[in-house]
């Protein structure tokens, strides 16, 4: 029995030593992405999970004792050996096998470039979900917009001219950064006190602005 | 050119994108005419291809790109895109819906996003082309490079509305990216046992290497790519992102989106199940074709219910698609021959029913300026043409004759009932029974005197409380109309025609042994 | 909720646990993806279809040229992409946040950087150049020269970097890129090729089928390179400066 374990622990742990971390790492991230409620250590876990596959793809291509997917001076197509052979030639299977694997690497490169637009755009919505809310926590920001869902289920009294729960006003007037009201004398760079707009008076939606103001953290 | 015609659908509007981006810099103007052309030029090159697909001897249409051609070079060396039926069938949906938004979308972006036309009309092109692509690819990276085209392009489109959609849009980012690296790690899997990334390599290579069924990282692999890809088509309960992002999108957005991103993520699973995995193994020698079903079933009485509860058009709309994803789930796995048609019949039907809905519903709130079931009083007077679209898009959901609706109705509860998965039945006829009381209290609500909150607003025999005025004729613009009385037409001419897509679908599903085949063809 | 979340992690993790049982050794030669038909064409023959020593770019640029273009795509669909989201064009001043400081660009560093850019940047073009013999390419040049200008935007301040390189230009650029790159392919599907079939430019440049790859595959690397650039530097502009194209980091 214990030479079961032992034998399953030595395959798992130290012939298969790299796939263990990167499992590991992909664990670590996944619990960011879902656990954490701050949006930027969401999107670092996110980072950190597409690392993980980046890692698992990478040691799919090692070969033991072979050399990096490019070509020797003797197997080089403008090298001397092809210039005296007329032009390059294909390789043996023998010497195939003293190159490393380039589709992984190849594959890895495309992965990590749509890792990096993404997160990109993960935190150009950070920023604009900080400009028009205040806090990036999400427990903050799921009670705003609850309050705001809220006050836009209200009977309406005036027929035209009132706000649905979908705005379809222009967010250029909402972003733009007037002077900030309720600044407590101490401004702070905390995630929420720090900064309040005011929505510059548009044709609709002035009763979420009065909710706006009314309320202080 | 008609040989190079693959490459044309996703080559039109990758440049009308590029042009749109930079022209659209100088003058903002120039943008939806070249977002219309584009879309209209691929198109064009899809019915070519189709016409090439249906004319070919095998039913099939290969492209190498690279020039990488399968006689000299062995298979895998380059990227391949395999045009056979489904695929170039599911294609002309997204380029044909593609073309139908990107006309409707004339005045939608002008007023919610104003002076990003330079920005919008780029992302949209390139959506097409990412759904396209992954229509047509057989190449497993490559599908996930073409899935996470779609997606940024997809983020960008919804994102670009108000603070509230950048708000929703981040839960998708987080999900979305969740369910694509699933993918990729599922394609990760699968290298590593076969060494090949082809679609139809991998599959060579199950059949004939031994013991390659059994082993735990190909079940791991298909286990991964299914919850990755059901994560991005919002199967229950994975669905959290998409009633809020589609509900908070712009308008011209979720037209665009809610017909086409989560059918073509059914499109891919119907893929990996029959052509990478194969058969045998997806539905024998796993356990998914047990336990499918019951998760279905819930999927299916959830999202209903959860439409029951709604009370605005747009997020009642959003559940449905919910549900709707149950349903080809659901019958793809349920493992039958009409089950499957059933599917890939629905893809077809539901995307044009879901265009027509939101189409209608784009034009709705465009009037009314919002789409709570209160607001919609004397709607009928006023946009009867815009009713008359919404509502063929209502009763398809319902799933009455002639519209296509019915028609893929009919296949899936065949195929229910061969399969004997009397569950799946019930909740189909559940699942319908609600769809029926959803949208004729829509209708009622329309035609009601009285509103949500229990006054009553008329004087008695019929008299809604408003009036001359709001109940004149005013109808929508006609770029607006024109689309959406479109996408009425060909859900009612697919229903009628409905055969000529069965028998090409039954072309294609030839070759894949599945229970149920009927003995006579 | 965080204890809730840890039941989807553990299930994952005992998945991957389990699928990792039935894998190849870590670095055996026989394994599967090692003695693949694809990849030993790759080694084998990437001298003989193309002439270039490094098979990563070959492969890269050539045997999968479509994914790359479409990677390309992708950065532009972030660009495109975070400037829809954060663009402002109001001309309102912004409000200064508390935690914001205006701080004069100091000596030492802005010589520093006066010297250490144009070397960054003739190296960045070496990369993408020497990316068929070297490890290099495209998006290794590119990321190099964007990170130049986020260089200059860094120690002085982004308004100087701007006049270097405006938004205007970055996306002009950005899209310059694509077009050479789609433009490449659509001239060999002119010439009789399939689409990106390098090959057929032979018919055009004065040298073989295999050199006539080795060049195509240049330009192409060139049109990478641009797009990276003007995506990365535009990304930076706006994420730091929240849309408005003025102050920031």
């Amino acid at each position: 029995m214990f030479e079961d374990v032992s034998i399953f622990l030595n395959e798992l742990f130290l012939e298969r030593l790299n796939y263990v971390i990167y499992v590991v790492l992909l664990l670590i991230g996944l619990h960011a992405m879902i656990a954490k409620n701050n949006f930027i250590k969401k999107l670092i876990g996110m980072s950190i999970f597409q690392t993980a596959i980046i890692l698992f793809y990478v040691s799919i291509g090692v070969k033991e004792g072979a050399t990096i997917p490019i070509y020797l001076p003797e197997h080089d197509p403008h090298g001397e050996q092809a210039y005296a052979t007329g032009g390059p030639e294909a390789l043996t299977v023998e010497q195939v096998t003293s190159y490393a694997n380039p589709l992984p690497h190849v594959l890895m490169l495309t992965a990590i470039v749509v890792g990096v637009a993404t997160l990109g755009l993960a935190l150009a919505l950070c920023q604009k979900i900080y400009q028009g809310y205040g806090t990036v926590e999400e427990d903050e920001l799921m009670a705003k917009l609850e309050k705001e869902d809220a006050s836009s289920r209200k009977p309406k009294t005036h027929p035209a001219g009132k706000s649905s729960s979908k705005p379809e006003v222009s967010s250029r007037a909402r972003r733009s950064g007037t002077n900030s009201v309720g600044k407590t004398t101490a401004p702070q760079a905390k995630k929420s006190s720090g900064t309040r707009k005011t929505k510059a008076p548009v044709k609709k939606a002035t009763r979420k602005s009065d909710q706006k103001k009314g309320d202080s953290k | 050119m008609m040989e190079n015609s693959i490459a044309w659908i996703l080559l039109f509007p990758l440049f009308g994108a590029v042009l749109s981006s930079l022209l659209g810099m100088a003058n903002r103007k120039v943008c939806w005419p070249i977002g219309v052309l584009s879309a209209l030029g691929a198109f064009v090159a899809g019915i070519m291809t189709l016409i090439r697909v249906i004319d070919s001897p095998d039913h099939m249409v290969v492209y190498l790109f690279g020039g990488w051609t399968l006689d000299s070079f062995p298979r895998g060396v380059g990227i391949e895109f395999r045009a056979d039926l489904l695929a170039i069938l599911i294609t002309l949906i997204v380029l044909g819906v593609g073309l139908c938004v990107a006309i409707y979308s004339k005045l939608p972006v002008k007023e919610e996003t104003p002076g990003k036309e330079h920005f919008f009309y780029p992302l949209f092109l390139l959506q097409i082309t990412g759904l396209a692509g992954i229509c047509l690819t057989g190449d497993a990276f490559n599908l996930y490079v073409l899935i996470e085209v779609a997606a940024l392009t997809g983020y960008g489109l919804i994102a670009m509305g108000s603070k509230r959609a950048a708000a929703a849009t981040f839960n998708y980012v987080i999900l979305g990216t969740i369910g694509a690296s699933l993918y990729l790690l599922g394609v990760g899997y699968l290298y590593i046992k076969t060494g090949t990334l082809n679609m139809v390599g991998i599959n060579e290579f199950i059949g004939a290497t031994e013991g390659l069924k059994e082993s735990s990282t190909m079940q791991v692999a298909f286990v991964l790519i299914c919850l990755g890809i059901l994560i991005k088509m919002a199967f229950f309960p994975l669905h959290a992102w998409l009633p809020n992002a589609y509900c908070h999108a712009p308008t011209a957005t979720s037209c665009l989106l809610a017909p086409l991103v989560t059918k073509v993520m059914i499109y891919v699973m119907i893929r990996m199940v029959l052509t990478v995995f194969g058969v045998d193994f997806s539905f024998e020698s796993t356990l998914w074709s047990s336990v499918l079903p019951w998760l279905v079933v819930i999927a299916i009485v959830s999202a209903a219910v959860m439409a029951l509860a709604q009370r605005e058009i747009k997020r009642m709309l959003t559940y449905l698609i919910v549900a709707e994803v149950g349903y080809m789930v659901g019958g793809v796995w349920i493992y039958n021959y009409y089950g499957m048609v059933g599917s890939i019949f629905h893809i077809i039907s539901d995307a044009c029913m879901t265009l027509c809905l939101f189409l209608g519903a784009g034009l709705i709130l465009r009037k009314c300026k919002t789409t709570r079931f209160d607001g919609l009083r004397g709607l009928f007077s006023k946009m009867p043409l815009t009713m008359t679209g919404f509502f063929v898009g209502g009763f398809s959901i319902i799933g009455l004759p002639p519209t296509c609706g019915f028609f893929s109705k009919w296949y899936l509860i065949t195929g229910a009932m061969v399969a004997e998965c009397w569950e799946y039945m019930v909740a189909l006829l559940f699942s319908t029974m609600v769809m029926v009381v959803l949208f004729f209290r829509l209708i009622e609500r329309i035609h009601l005197a009285v509103n949500e909150s229990g006054e009553n607003l008329g004087k008695g025999h019929g008299d809604l409380g408003l009036t001359k005025e709001q109940t004149r004729f005013s109808e929508g613009p006609l770029t607006m109309l024109v689309p959406l009385l479109s996408a009425a037409a060909v859900v009612l001419a697919i229903g009628i025609y409905n055969q000529e897509f069965v028998n090409l679908i039954e072309i294609f599903l030839d070759p894949f042994d599945l229970p149920g085949e009927p003995l006579i063809k | 909720m965080k204890n809730a979340s840890l039941i989807p992690v553990v299930l994952v993790g005992f998945l991957l646990f389990y699928a990792s049982i039935d894998f190849p050794e870590w670095g055996d030669p026989q394994s599967p993806a090692s003695t693949a038909d694809v990849s030993s064409h790759f080694i084998a023959k990437t001298g003989v279809d193309t002439e270039v020593p490094n098979m990563v770019t070959a492969v890269l640029a050539d045997y999968r040229g479509f994914d790359t273009m479409l990677e390309t795509v992708v950065v532009f669909i972030a660009g495109m992409a975070v400037l829809a989201i954060l663009r402002n064009f109001s001309r309102k001043k912004p409000v200064k946040r508390g935690h914001e400081v205006s701080v004069e660009p100091d000596l030492i560093v802005t010589n520093t950087v006066r010297l250490v850019v144009p070397v960054i940047q003739i190296f960045s073009f070496y990369v993408l150049a020497h990316g068929h013999v070297s490890p290099g390419g495209g998006f290794q040049g590119g990321v190099l020269m964007g990170a130049s200008f986020i260089l200059i935007a860094l120690s002085w301040d982004l308004e100087r970097a701007l006049t270097r390189f405006s938004i205007n230009r970055c996306m002009v650029v950005a899209a310059l890129g694509i077009l050479l790159y789609a433009g490449i392919g659509v001239l060999s599907m002119a010439l009789g090729g399939e689409f990106l079939d390098y090959a057929e430019l032979e018919k055009v440049l004065p040298v073989s089928r295999e050199m006539a790859r080795y060049h195509a595959m240049l330009g192409v690397e060139i049109g990478v390179g641009f797009t990276v650039t003007a995506i990365m530097f535009a990304l930076y502009a706006n994420l730091s400066s929240r849309g408005r194209l003025e102050g920031g980091l």
